[in-house]
């Protein structure tokens, strides 16, 4: 019997054998969802990709869009369990499995949509059978089917001796607290490996992850790569630029950071794990996050000054729509996420706690300002409403239309969102969870919209072919809203088998913990000698 | 053999006859008007008025410069839509045509984007040529159109030509939705000249074949030939002071040639 510390056991172990009815509703709706989105799915397999919203030029849309999503999600776990690994982050324990179980299923999920996208599903095997190396789709199977088979054997190798410590702990009593039917003590069983927790197997079990974490970063830097290579690979005007590469490995690890904000916070609150997803993993991730999106901010905004610069006939109207075209909404969306997402995560940080004191940082005053926003925003876009016009007279209305006074507006309500972010920061600088949450939720519907913004107005702004517009069907939105659920009911039954938490990773960094806490502070270094003499150790 | 044609846009008079005889020599899928406007037509000849983008200034009406282009496959030297292929459903043979295999196709559509002339077409819904769709032209038409309904052309209005083989399907042959289809220069003429002269005991002559829009053109306006041959009508075209090929800085290499209007 392998020995687990009684709070594991409590917090972690315990609640895998106790099925609530909250588990069941959930996991009930996710089927739901999945249904429906498995009937729209057989009805456009039958009648064809035309019942999709795509068309000549459009020829790829919401599914690519997703892809690239998903995929992007992916590199979450890359970068959790194997970067912050071979750096020696010990914060990164409680976080690991979250991370790694986010990659698995992002992976299932996004190779989903390219199956869903393909004119011929049954013919997925000329793939092998007749792959042409030199096509960039097939250097996508190649890294895509590499990442997922080292991201499965790096899921499942730190849940071995977990697996073990489940199969020691369940019983086969109906009556008894950690009662498991005969399949799922099967599961440990053939899970666990015969894994005894001896010397040997543990410095066997070390040197695979060791090696694992270490191959399995290039394969994911590959892996976004080569996806945008699809792109970049094409005379497509706004896809062939070099910088695409870096620029989608960025964003993956961006997104993917934005999900495992979302996916760990989802765990901690449902399985009420605080003690063990503290607030210090949200402070270090969120440092990492805030980098993350500094980067993406400094490729996009490369990316697009080429192309403005250039002004070539048929790359400068794709930057166009995005500017001020079509696609506006969706181009200033992202970027204000993003700005959101930076904000949330710096701001209240920077803000003094004598901050709360001022009057002005209240979160009343921010609804205020919100509102005047909203109000003038909605006298911006929308053309002579009835409220509108009921109001104003028809001079004002007519000022309206300028566009000296028209950018006089969109900076007043820019000044006011200022004052929105001011206003809450001292709410969210007391709850830094939710503010993580916050930015992660605008990072990836952020990412999502890159993607878009990325695949759809080259799409639609093609050579020699009229300019197209764009419009999703319900069959793609409900293959999206289906593959979320996917992803969330993989999620869900996933974490009622296994513990969300690495048991044995987080018990490992008790003990290295305790034993550091022996140790004797060292000298300090020269360089602190000034800070230290001026200011003491105090912090 | 390198098969090319030229196009005299000075003699081109954007009848659109070339676009039909190739809808009728390849069996190319009639649509729904309702799918034609949302830009699903197959037309593997194309002739649509230039700039065919608001990104070219032509003057404002009454000082306007009105140009048409007909444009078919380019069969590039060096064409994008092959290099992407991940299946080799589309490929270039040794005569230098670019053609398209719907046996062999997965319907991943890379080809499609990549080509940047956008000749290549999906095939979104099950191909139709059936009474309905005709019946829904003939109404917007306000044309009668008696017709048998049939789910593949009616046989005495479809080209009975095809290349079909193990697990080869290409030119005029029905074939299934969720793949691409494009022009071939008539390829299945081709074979058909080849195997004319080799019954008859000769060789085969450059001369001997055409695709079916340069027999068609009214204006006369489109030469075929061999452009390995110095002598060929295209080779001594391709000369010409007026000759270009469509977006060449995109670097395909195009074997449709183009001459300038005067």
């Amino acid at each position: 019997m392998l020995k687990v510390d009684h709070r594991d056991k409590e917090k972690l172990i315990d609640p895998l054998f106790r099925t609530g009815p909250r588990f069941q509703l959930a996991a009930l709706a996710f089927l739901a969802v999945i249904g429906w989105g498995v009937y729209m799915y057989l009805r456009q397999l039958i009648l064809g990709l035309g019942e999709t919203g795509m068309t000549r030029p459009t020829y790829w849309g919401v599914y690519m869009v997703n892809f690239i999503f998903f995929i992007g999600i992916s590199h979450a776990g890359t970068l959790i369990s194997a970067i912050l690994r071979v750096t020696g982050a010990e914060w990164r324990r409680p976080i690991t499995r979250v991370a790694e179980a986010v990659t698995a299923f992002a992976l299932v999920v996004g190779t989903l949509q390219i199956i869903v996208d393909m004119g011929r599903p049954d013919r997925l095997i000329f793939v092998i059978l007749h792959g042409r190396l030199q096509s960039p789709i097939l250097w996508d199977v190649v890294s895509v089917t590499a990442y997922f088979l080292g991201s499965v054997t790096y899921l499942y190798l730190p849940l071995m001796p977990d697996a073990a410590i489940l199969r020691d702990y369940c019983t086969d009593a109906p009556a008894g607290r950690l009662y498991a039917p005969a399949w799922q003590r099967t599961l440990y069983t053939v899970l666990a490996l015969g894994w005894r927790g001896t010397r040997a197997q543990w410095e066997r079990l070390e040197k695979a992850i060791a090696v694992m974490a270490v191959f399995i970063i290039p394969v994911a830097v590959s892996v976004h790569t080569i996806i945008s290579w699809i792109l970049a690979t094409t005379v497509q005007p706004g896809w062939h630029s070099s910088i695409f590469g870096p620029y989608f490995v960025a964003g993956a690890i961006f997104s993917g950071i934005g999900a495992l904000f979302i996916a760990m916070t989802a765990v901690r609150k449902v399985l009420g794990l605080e003690q063990y997803i503290a607030e210090r993993q949200y402070r270090n991730l969120g440092l990492l996050f805030v980098t993350m999106n500094a980067i993406w901010a400094y490729f996009t905004y490369a990316e697009h000054l080429s192309i403005a610069a250039g002004q070539q006939t048929e790359e400068f109207p794709v930057l166009a729509s995005k500017l001020w075209g079509e696609f506006a909404p969706g181009f200033w969306a992202m970027i204000g996420l993003m700005v959101v997402a930076f904000w949330v995560l710096v701001v209240p940080k920077l803000l003094p706690a004598s901050a709360a004191r001022v009057p002005v940082f209240r979160p009343r005053y921010a609804l205020a300002s919100a509102s005047v926003a909203a109000v003038t925003g909605f006298v911006l876009v929308s053309s002579q409403p009835a409220p509108v016009s009921l109001v104003l007279a028809a001079a004002e209305r007519a000022a309206l239309t300028e566009p000296a006074i028209r950018t006089l507006g969109w900076a007043f309500i820019a000044l006011l969102m200022i004052g929105v972010g001011l206003g809450v920061s001292p709410w969210l600088k007391a709850r830094p969870v939710t503010a993580s949450v916050i930015a992660a939720a605008c990072v990836v519907v952020g990412m999502w919209l890159e993607r878009w913004n990325i695949i759809v107005p080259t799409m639609t702004h093609p050579r020699l072919i009229p300019y197209a517009v764009y419009q999703p069907t319900l069959t793609e939105v409900s293959l999206t809203a289906a593959s979320l659920a996917l992803f969330g009911l993989m999620f869900l039954v996933f974490f009622k088998l296994f513990p969300a938490v690495s048991i044995w990773e987080v018990a490992e960094g008790r003990v290295i913990e305790e034993a550091q806490s022996k140790i004797v502070i060292p000298a300090p270094e020269p360089s602190e000698m000034k800070r230290l003499r001026r200011w003491g150790t105090r912090h | 053999m390198r098969w090319s044609m030229v196009i005299d846009l000075d003699k081109c008079v954007a009848c659109q006859g070339c676009s039909i005889a190739c809808r009728f020599e390849n069996n190319t899928p009639a649509v729904k008007p309702s799918e034609a406007l949302k830009g699903r037509a197959v037309r593997w000849n194309d002739v649509f008025p230039m700039p065919i983008n608001p990104t070219e200034v032509t003057g404002e009406y009454p000082n306007v410069q009105t140009r048409y282009l007909t444009r078919p496959c380019m069969h590039c030297d060096n064409p994008p839509c092959i290099k992407v292929c991940p299946v080799q459903a589309t490929f270039k043979d040794e005569e230098g045509l670019v053609r398209q295999n719907y046996a062999r196709c997965i319907g991943c559509r890379f080809c499609t984007v990549a080509c940047p002339y956008g000749v290549r077409y999906f095939n979104w819904h099950v191909p139709e040529w059936s009474v309905e769709t005709l019946h829904d032209f003939a109404w917007q038409n306000r044309t009668s159109l008696p017709l048998p309904a049939t789910s593949v052309p009616a046989p005495e209005y479809a080209n009975p030509d095809r290349i079909e083989g193990e697990g080869d399907l290409e030119g005029p042959a029905i074939r299934p939705k969720g793949v691409v289809e494009k022009c071939t220069f008539c390829v299945h003429r081709l074979q058909k000249a080849r195997a004319r002269a080799e019954a008859e005991g000769r060789a085969f002559r450059a001369d001997e074949y055409v695709p079916a829009c340069v027999q068609t053109c009214t204006g006369k306006a489109r030469f075929f030939g061999d452009l390995d041959d110095p002598r060929s009508t295209v080779s001594l075209l391709a000369k010409s002071p007026r000759a270009f090929r469509l977006l060449e800085d995109v670097g395909t290499h195009p074997k449709v040639i183009y001459l300038r209007e005067w």
